[in-house]
């Protein structure tokens, strides 16, 4: 796994993440109004994240079969 | 409000039950039925990232900058994405030499040096007392909080002496309590099966009690989510800390800095060091721990931005320090019970993190600090020490107690100044300064000693001068002066805008410049020279663990020792029984009988090294061990040369492949010989019984006509003539014969003799048809010459050609038909040859018997019609032609004749310049 296909998913997980994270595009999220009630910023980055570590453990514990 | 007595009473009660778990885990694992050899045990015992300042500073973090307490969280996720590439070669390279902390790890990569063993071991202390005194920071003002001891703000009343300071006897406490859970006794592999235990058991505790405590502020005090939210956006001064850009000045830029340093934390902070690759039980644990770990981090920062924005919604800003407001707003609404399990996570929170971090600093201490020092003594050297396991235990004791000791003179010297979270992001960037020597150990083979020594040092120079001073300043312990004015006056030394470096937060700054000197100084330095041969050999072990295996290390030491040296040396540091029993096993494994029969090899050695590793660290292992053998060290070129083994094996086995196939090519040319060698065989056979019946043939009518004479004295004289006649002839042929076969091996094995002088082709053919004119005139033939006008000249045998010319025109004479009988012959000259044809109109020759004419004893037609011949003429003819680079040939059609040509050779202007040969 260590150099197989889910080695190279989880560094490309790892690009998108850095990416989605980081200036500019954290920037397309940061408005003032809210958002369903709620912070746009917050939320966003919450579902971000949550997508993230869904789409990670999808990449590895498929690689574990 | 609570009493003292029962929050103590709580507190110590939770210890117990921590301590309880540790006792089982430990208990287990000495039975082989380990509870931590699961990934949710590994991923949650990574968990022990989220300290006090988790707990309560990422409230206090939220309550001024909103998501700014994000990026210490999504860096780790980032991190553990990376895991499989980064932490995964980090463990495989722990567990294979032994090491067990980050220290030893940057010792052993750069040579075994002890200097840089301790750098790294100073630099992580200093790093990380405020870290410590910042959880006991937490555990007291928590205390206070819940007592009441503390001001309508619920700022803690200050403690008045040291003897009165409730956080001295936490930190004695804990100090206690660390050294029940990570220093009972003397583990070779240092790994501490109930502790981690125990911190998995308090991580869930820690994000239970969070869970809790948020869904009561969210739920309870407030109507959900959206209700907080709703009151922020109408409160001016809360609807800042909803955006990013107006909750912090860092900007983006800051953001990121926050990241990236988070990222390297969670990688080289000692704690998570000792738990993600010490403690490692299998690596494929790690598998499970890369998304469950970030998972574990979302789960306990959901509630963070609604605690905090409740808190400010309820108290109002600027009354209550939101550190605590955990605490503050379930006892603000009564909720007593709900305060002191707060609390109670808080303290796990907080006892995680002093107990793996002290535990992790203490086996530095004790590895890379004094043993190297006690070692260097030279009473230490001389005085027998039978067991120093004692000794051992006691140093890790006494670092534990120091550290604690220290973080608590920090938490007296500057942490009433300082907000939680500052704290926690200096101990960051301090170990942020590990990330370039480690992971340019891992992957790239050129980085020195020196170079790992000066990236370190320069890198931890500019930490200390860009964040550590100011905070001490800030807490006025030191005069501000050089904060604003820089040091020695120097306007571009001021160590949050160092060079004139402004518009950024005082982090990012120190984390650029101090990663930037420490990178720098590494790479630079490390390009000064060629690695030493250990460098060399420690850099490969690192960067090629995945290739080279378990075994390799052996190869790079040469020398040998004693069993009855190493056993004992062994002893000292792990206890009598315990070495005679690894012992054993090595032996066992090696299919010994006992540990008398260990052969004196470099394995051996390499064998007590590791075990002497894992309890006092590489370095010091190395001096100890090198102190009972004869070791020769080995020269840059000589680990090359063990390096290039593996390569030269491979060459061989190219070279193996390419011999065996020109073995084959060869067996082919060989059976093709030996065909052919059978085949001149059969051949030498044919041409004997050949021979033998030519012989035979003249013998037999010589032996018959003479036996006739002998018996018969009375045949008259005519007879008798005609008999001796016929003798003779046949004698002649006999002769004749001899001659041929003689001159035909001469020709064939090339000793014939060539008489080469310059010839007249015309000349030669006349001569030879005028020799055989008798032969046709015999037969009534007619000769007809078709000479050209002018001389042929050309270099050659004269005899030999002539030798040809009378075989072919006797050849036609023999099968001109008796009656009308003609024979053509024809001299020409064409481009680079001279041409002559040889014609007859005699019977012809079939033309499956073209072939055969030339080879030897073979004539044509049947046995009866032909006439007497040898069979050798033609093959003789043609060797001969062939000799001179020429060509001979036939065509022929039955019923009218043939036609025997043969060309020669000759320079296209001169005959004179034929070369001669031989």
């Amino acid at each position: 796994m260590r150099t197989g296909l889910a080695g190279q998913r989880l560094v490309a997980a790892f690009f998108v993440g850095a990416l989605l994270f980081n200036y500019p595009v954290l920037s397309l999220f940061d408005r003032s109004e809210p958002f369903i009630g709620m912070p746009m910023l917050w939320v966003c980055l919450f579902v971000l994240w949550a997508m993230m570590i869904g789409v990670v453990a999808w990449i590895v514990e498929r690689g574990a079969r | 409000m609570l009493s003292g007595t029962v929050v103590v009473a709580v507190s110590f009660a939770y210890l117990l039950v921590l301590f309880a778990v540790a006792y089982f885990g430990d208990r287990r694992a000495e039975q082989g039925r380990s509870i931590i050899a699961n990934s949710w045990t590994y991923a949650l015992s990574m968990a022990v990232y989220c300290t006090a300042w988790t707990y309560f500073g990422s409230v206090g973090r939220a309550a001024s900058g909103g998501v700014w307490f994000l990026p210490i969280y999504l860096g780790p996720t980032l991190a553990m994405t990376l895991s499989w590439l980064v932490l995964l070669k980090m463990i495989r390279i722990a567990k294979t030499y032994r090491i067990t902390s980050i220290a030893d790890f940057i010792a052993s990569r750069y040579g075994k040096s002890h200097l840089l063993g301790g750098l790294v071991t100073i630099i992580a202390v200093v790093g990380m007392i405020p870290y410590i005194a910042l959880q006991l920071k937490a555990i007291s003002s928590g205390y206070t909080v819940l007592t009441g001891q503390h001001d309508s703000g619920f700022f803690p009343f200050a403690g008045s002496s040291w003897v009165n300071d409730g956080t001295l006897y936490v930190a004695l406490t804990l100090a206690v309590f660390t050294v029940l859970f990570g220093a009972r006794h003397l583990d070779a592999t240092e790994r501490h099966e109930g502790m981690v235990a125990a911190i998995a058991f308090e991580s869930v505790v820690k994000l239970l009690a969070f869970l809790v405590i948020g869904v009561f502020v969210t739920y309870v005090v407030f109507d959900g989510f959206g209700d907080i939210f709703a009151r922020a956006f109408a409160d001016p001064e809360l609807a800042g800390l909803l955006s990013l850009k107006t909750a912090s000045s860092a900007g983006y830029g800051g953001w990121f800095a926050m990241t990236l340093l988070a990222l390297l934390s969670v990688i080289f902070l000692p704690r998570q060091f000792q738990v993600t690759v010490v403690e490692n039980v299998n690596e494929q644990h790690l598998r499970r721990a890369t998304w469950l770990f970030p998972a574990y981090l979302l789960l306990i920062n959901i509630f963070v931005l609604p605690i905090a924005l409740g808190g400010l919604l309820y108290f109002g800003r600027g009354t209550v320090d939101p550190d605590t407001f955990v605490l503050s707003l379930p006892l603000a609404h009564g909720e007593g019970m709900l305060a002191l399990l707060a609390f109670v996570g808080g303290l796990s929170a907080a006892t995680g993190m002093v107990i793996v971090e002290t535990i992790a600093v203490s086996t530095m201490v004790c590895n890379d600090l004094v043993m190297p020092l006690l070692l260097r003594t030279e009473r230490f050297k001389r005085s027998e020490h039978p067991d120093l396991t004692g000794l051992l235990l006691g140093i890790r004791r006494g670092a534990i107690l120091g550290v604690l000791l220290l973080g608590y003179l920090y938490f007296r010297l500057a942490g009433e100044a300082y907000a939680l979270v500052s704290i926690g992001l200096i101990s960051f960037a301090a170990v942020a300064q590990f990330a370039p020597a480690m992971l340019g150990g891992m992957y790239w083979r050129g980085g020195t000693r020196e170079g790992a020594l000066a990236g370190l040092l320069a890198g931890f120079v500019v930490w200390a001068y860009t964040l550590m001073l100011p905070s001490v300043a800030k807490s006025g312990w030191l005069d501000r002066d050089f904060l604003d004015h820089g040091l020695f006056g120097l306007g571009f030394l001021r160590p949050e805008q160092l060079f004139g470096l402004a518009g950024l937060d005082s982090i990012s700054h120190a984390l650029f410049w101090s990663l930037a000197a420490n990178i720098a100084s590494y790479v630079l330095v490390s390009l000064a020279r060629v690695p030493t041969g250990q460098e060399a050999s420690q850099a490969t072990l690192f960067v090629d663990v995945f290739r080279r295996g378990q075994d390799a290390p052996a190869t790079f030491w040469r020398g040998s020792a004693q069993v009855q040296d190493l056993l004992p040396l062994v002893a000292r540091f792990l206890g009598a029984e315990r070495a005679r029993r690894i012992f054993q096993t090595y032996a066992l494994e090696r299919g010994l009988g006992g540990i008398e029969q260990l052969k004196p090899d470099p394995g051996l050695v390499q064998f007590a090294e590791t075990q002497l590793a894992g309890a006092i660290g590489g370095a010091s292992a190395r001096v100890m061990v090198s102190s009972v053998v004869q070791e020769e060290p080995l020269g840059l070129d000589e680990v090359m040369d063990i390096l290039d083994e593996a390569s030269q094996v491979r060459a061989y086995s190219h070279q193996l492949e390419e011999k065996s196939q020109a073995l084959e090519a060869a067996t082919a040319e060989l059976r093709a010989a030996n065909e052919r060698l059978k085949e001149l065989d059969r051949l030498k056979d044919d041409f004997m019984s050949s021979v033998t019946h030519e012989l035979r043939t003249p013998l037999t009518s010589i032996r018959a006509f003479s036996e006739m004479l002998f018996d018969d004295p009375k045949i008259d004289l005519k007879d008798r003539t005609r008999f001796l006649g016929i003798i003779v002839s046949e004698t002649e042929r006999l002769t004749r014969l001899v001659n041929q076969v003689l001159d035909m091996a001469k020709i064939e094995s090339g000793h014939a003799e060539w008489h080469n002088t310059d010839i007249d082709m015309r000349e030669l053919v006349e001569q030879a048809v005028e020799t055989t004119a008798q032969l046709f005139r015999d037969r009534g033939a007619v000769v007809e010459l078709d000479l050209p006008d002018e001389a042929l000249h050309l270099r050659a045998d004269h005899d030999r050609l002539v030798q040809v010319m009378l075989n072919l025109l006797s050849n036609a004479a023999k099968f001109v038909p008796t009656a009308g009988g003609w024979a053509r012959i024809s001299l020409s000259r064409e481009t680079g040859q001279i041409r002559v044809d040889v014609s007859d109109n005699g019977p012809g020759i079939p033309s499956d018997e073209l072939g055969v004419i030339f080879e030897k004893f073979r004539q044509g037609g049947d046995e009866h019609s032909r006439p007497q011949g040898t069979g050798l003429g033609l093959p003789i003819s043609r060797q001969i032609v062939e000799h001179f680079g020429g060509r001979l040939w036939v065509r022929s059609t039955v019923g009218q004749g043939s036609t025997f040509t043969f060309v020669l050779p000759v320079p296209p202007e001169n005959a004179e310049t034929v070369q001669s040969t031989q």
